[in-house]
C-alpha cells in the first residue's frame, strides 16, 4: 500500500520534473505560462469583486438572526432559514409588484424595440435635408443628465394638456405608466439614443442587395424593413430589448417620478428599506433584523434578472461579436 | 410603387427623403415635447419660483436668486458638488483603463472564457439604482463592516505606514482608489463591451502578418492594437463621462432630486441641475479635446 503511494508519488515528481524541464527550457513556453496564470488570478480576482456582494446578500439573507450576535458565524450561518425571505415578500407584496413590473417593464421594453428599430433604419439608410442634425440630436439626447429637465416633465405631466390643446388643469398622468410609454414611442425614454445609435450602426454594417433585391420586386420601403431588415436583426434586436426591460427594471429615478402609487419592485423595495430603517413599531422586527430582510428583498428583487441573463446570455454575448456595434 | 400614386409625382430621391422623414419622425416629435420643450422650460424655471395648485402651477420671475441660493445659502451643494466632481474625475480615467484591459483579456482564448464573461457583464443587469440608497441607509450592515467594506482597512493601513501627515495623505489617497475598485469594475460593463466588439473587428490577418513579420505579442498589442483602438476610447470617454454623470445614483444627482421635493424647491433644483449640467459640458468638451488630439482616423 505504502510502496504503491511512494510509487505513485515519484512517477508524479518525475512527470512534474519533465514536464518543467520541457517548459523551462522553452522560454516562449515560459512566457506563455506565466501570462495564463497571471491572467487567470486577474480574471478570478475580478470575479471575486464582481460577485463578492451577492454572496454577502446570500449568506445575510439565509441566517437567523441569533447568527449576527454570534462572532463564529462568519460566511455559512449556523441557522438556516428562509424566514427573511418569506418577511421581505409579504412586505413588498412581491408576487404582485414582481407581476406588474415585469408587464411595464416587457410593454416598454417591446415598444423600444420597435420604435428604435425604425428610427435607427431610418438613420442608417436614408438622407433628407437635416437628417444628420437630428442625429446629433439623438447623441444630444443622451447627455442632458435626467434631473435638468425632471422638474418641468414632472410638471407637464402633472397638469397634462397635451401640450395646450386641452383646458388648463388638464390630465394628471403621475401615478400612471402614460409618461413612460409615451416617452418610449418617441424614442426619448432612458437611454434609447444608445439604442437608437448602436441600431443605426448595426443597419449601416449590413448589406445593402437585400433591400434592392425587394425594392426591385416592388417592396415599400415599410415592407422592406419589416420583412427583410428586421429578420436579420435578431442579435441586436435581443440586446436592446435586453438592455431595455433591465434598466427600466433597475430604474428607480423615473418610477419614482412618474409611478408614484403602482406598486413596482424598486419602489417596493425603497418603502420596505425605508420603513424598516426609520419606525420601529413592528415588535417582531428588531434592528439586526434588518439588514437580514433587506439582504433578501435585494435577492428578490434581481432573482427575475438573473434568471432572464441566464436564459439569454450565451446569445447576449455572441450576439456582441456579430453585432459589430463599433462598425 | 403605392405611395408614388397617393402622393404628387415626386422623384425617387425625394420620395426617400420622404421617407427617411417618417422613419425618423417619432424621435423628432418626442425631442421636441420631452426634451426641448422642458429644456426651455428649466432655463425658465431656474429664474423664477414656482407655486403648484390643483389648478396648474404658475411661475414668477425671481432672477438670479435661485442661483444665489445655490451657492451661497445652501449648506450642502457646494461640498456634495466638488466632492461628487472630484470623485467622477478619478473614476473615468479609471473605468476606461480597467475596461480597456478587461476586454483584452476576455478577447483572448483561455478555458473558461465564457463563464468570465458572463461574469463581467454581470455588473449590467445588478446595477440597480435602489441598492445605492439601501448600502447608504444600511447602519447595521456598516456596524457590522459586511457590506460596504473597502478592500483595505484604512484606519489599519495608516496605522502601519503612516507616520507624518505627509504619508498619511499619500497612503489616505492610495486607499481611497483601491477602495474604489469594487465601484470602477461596476461601472464598466458597456465599456468593455464596446472595447470588445471593436477588438473583435480587427481582422486576423494584421496579426499574422505581424507575427510573420517576427513581431512579439507585445509588439503587435501596441502597433496595431493600440492604434486601432484609439477611436473607441472616444466613444467611451463619452459614454463614461455621460453615463457616470447622468447615472441617477450619484450623489448630486441625487441630492438636486431630493432638494426638489423637500429643500429649497423646484427652482433651486433646476438651478442646480443647471450646474451640473455645464460642468459636465466643460469636462466632456476638455476631455474629448485632449484625446481626438492622438486620433488617428483609417484612410
Amino acid at each position: 500500500m505504502r510502496a504503491s503511494v511512494n510509487l505513485r508519488a515519484s512517477a508524479a515528481v518525475g512527470g512534474i520534473r519533465t514536464l518543467l524541464a520541457r517548459r523551462l527550457f522553452n522560454p516562449a513556453r515560459l512566457g506563455g505560462l506565466t501570462w495564463a496564470t497571471v491572467r487567470a488570478v486577474l480574471v478570478a480576482g475580478i470575479s471575486f469583486v464582481v460577485v463578492f456582494p451577492l454572496l454577502v446578500r446570500m449568506t445575510l439573507a439565509l441566517r437567523a438572526v441569533e447568527d449576527m450576535m454570534d462572532l463564529t458565524v462568519n460566511w455559512v450561518p449556523r441557522n438556516f432559514t428562509v424566514v427573511n425571505f418569506q418577511i421581505a415578500m409579504k412586505h413588498m407584496g412581491y408576487l404582485k409588484s414582481a407581476t406588474i413590473t415585469t408587464a411595464i417593464c416587457s410593454l416598454l421594453a417591446a415598444i423600444e424595440v420597435a420604435v428604435c428599430m425604425m428610427i435607427g433604419y431610418g438613420f442608417a439608410r436614408f438622407s433628407y435635408p437635416g437628417s444628420r442634425f437630428l442625429f446629433a440630436l439623438v447623441l444630444l439626447s443622451l447627455m442632458v443628465p435626467p434631473s435638468v429637465v425632471m422638474v418641468p416633465l414632472f410638471l407637464n405631466f402633472r397638469y397634462f394638456t397635451v401640450f395646450g390643446l386641452l383646458k388648463e388643469p388638464g390630465l394628471n398622468l403621475i401615478g400612471t405608466s402614460w409618461p413612460l410609454i409615451m416617452m418610449a414611442l418617441t424614442g426619448t425614454a432612458k437611454k434609447n439614443g444608445l439604442f437608437i445609435y448602436i441600431v443605426r450602426q448595426y443597419f449601416r454594417g449590413m448589406a445593402h442587395e437585400l433591400e434592392e433585391a425587394a425594392y426591385v420586386d416592388g417592396a415599400s420601403p415599410f415592407r422592406t424593413f419589416l420583412s427583410v431588415m428586421v429578420p436579420n436583426a435578431g442579435p441586436i434586436l435581443m440586446i436592446v430589448f435586453l438592455f431595455s426591460f433591465v434598466w427600466h427594471w433597475n430604474d428607480l429615478f423615473y418610477s419614482d417620478l412618474f409611478l408614484r402609487g403602482i406598486t413596482v419592485l424598486p419602489l417596493a423595495l425603497q418603502s420596505l428599506t425605508e420603513r424598516f430603517a426609520y419606525s420601529w413599531s413592528d415588535p417582531n422586527i428588531d434592528g439586526s433584523h434588518i439588514t437580514l430582510v433587506s439582504s433578501a428583498a435585494m435577492l428578490l428583487y434581481i432573482a427575475p434578472l438573473l434568471v432572464l441573463y441566464g436564459v439569454l446570455q450565451r446569445h447576449f454575448v455572441e450576439s456582441i461579436e456579430k453585432t459589430g456595434i463599433v462598425g | 410603387m403605392k405611395t408614388g400614386r397617393l402622393l404628387p409625382r415626386l422623384s425617387l430621391n425625394s420620395q426617400r427623403s420622404l421617407m427617411g422623414f417618417v422613419f425618423t419622425c417619432p424621435f423628432a416629435i418626442g425631442f421636441a415635447l420631452f426634451l426641448l420643450y422642458p429644456f426651455v422650460q428649466s432655463i425658465l424655471f431656474s429664474f423664477s419660483e414656482l407655486s403648484l395648485s390643483p389648478e396648474g402651477f404658475t411661475t414668477s420671475l425671481v432672477g438670479l436668486k435661485n442661483y444665489h441660493r445655490v451657492l451661497f445659502v445652501d449648506p450642502r451643494f457646494r461640498r456634495v458638488f466638488v466632492e461628487t466632481i472630484g470623485g467622477l474625475l478619478i473614476d473615468i480615467p479609471a473605468v476606461l483603463m480597467f475596461s480597456f484591459f478587461a476586454a483584452t483579456i476576455l478577447n483572448q482564448k483561455f478555458k473558461g472564457r465564457l463563464l468570465a464573461r458572463i461574469v463581467f457583464f454581470l455588473p449590467v443587469i445588478l446595477g440597480a439604482e435602489v441598492f445605492v440608497q439601501i448600502n447608504q441607509t444600511e447602519y447595521m450592515s456598516q456596524a457590522l463592516g459586511m457590506a460596504s467594506k473597502g478592500i483595505v482597512d484604512m484606519q489599519q493601513m495608516k496605522v502601519i505606514f503612516g507616520g507624518t501627515r505627509a504619508t498619511e495623505t499619500v497612503v489616505e489617497f492610495l486607499m481611497d482608489s483601491i477602495n474604489r475598485i469594487p465601484q470602477i469594475i461596476q461601472a464598466s460593463g458597456i465599456q468593455i463591451l464596446i472595447f470588445l466588439a471593436a477588438l473583435q473587428s480587427i481582422p486576423a490577418s494584421l496579426y499574422e502578418a505581424a507575427d510573420v513579420e517576427g513581431a512579439t505579442g507585445w509588439e503587435s498589442f501596441w502597433k496595431i492594437t493600440f492604434p486601432l483602438m484609439v477611436p473607441m476610447f472616444m466613444v467611451n470617454i463619452a459614454y463614461t463621462v455621460i453615463d457616470t454623470f447622468t447615472s441617477p445614483s450619484n450623489r448630486l444627482m441625487m441630492y438636486i432630486k431630493s432638494s426638489a421635493w423637500t429643500g429649497g424647491g423646484y427652482g433651486v433644483s433646476v438651478a442646480m441641475a443647471w450646474f451640473y449640467f455645464l460642468a459636465l459640458m466643460l469636462i466632456l468638451g476638455i476631455a474629448m479635446a485632449i484625446v481626438s488630439r492622438g486620433v488617428q482616423y483609417e484612410s
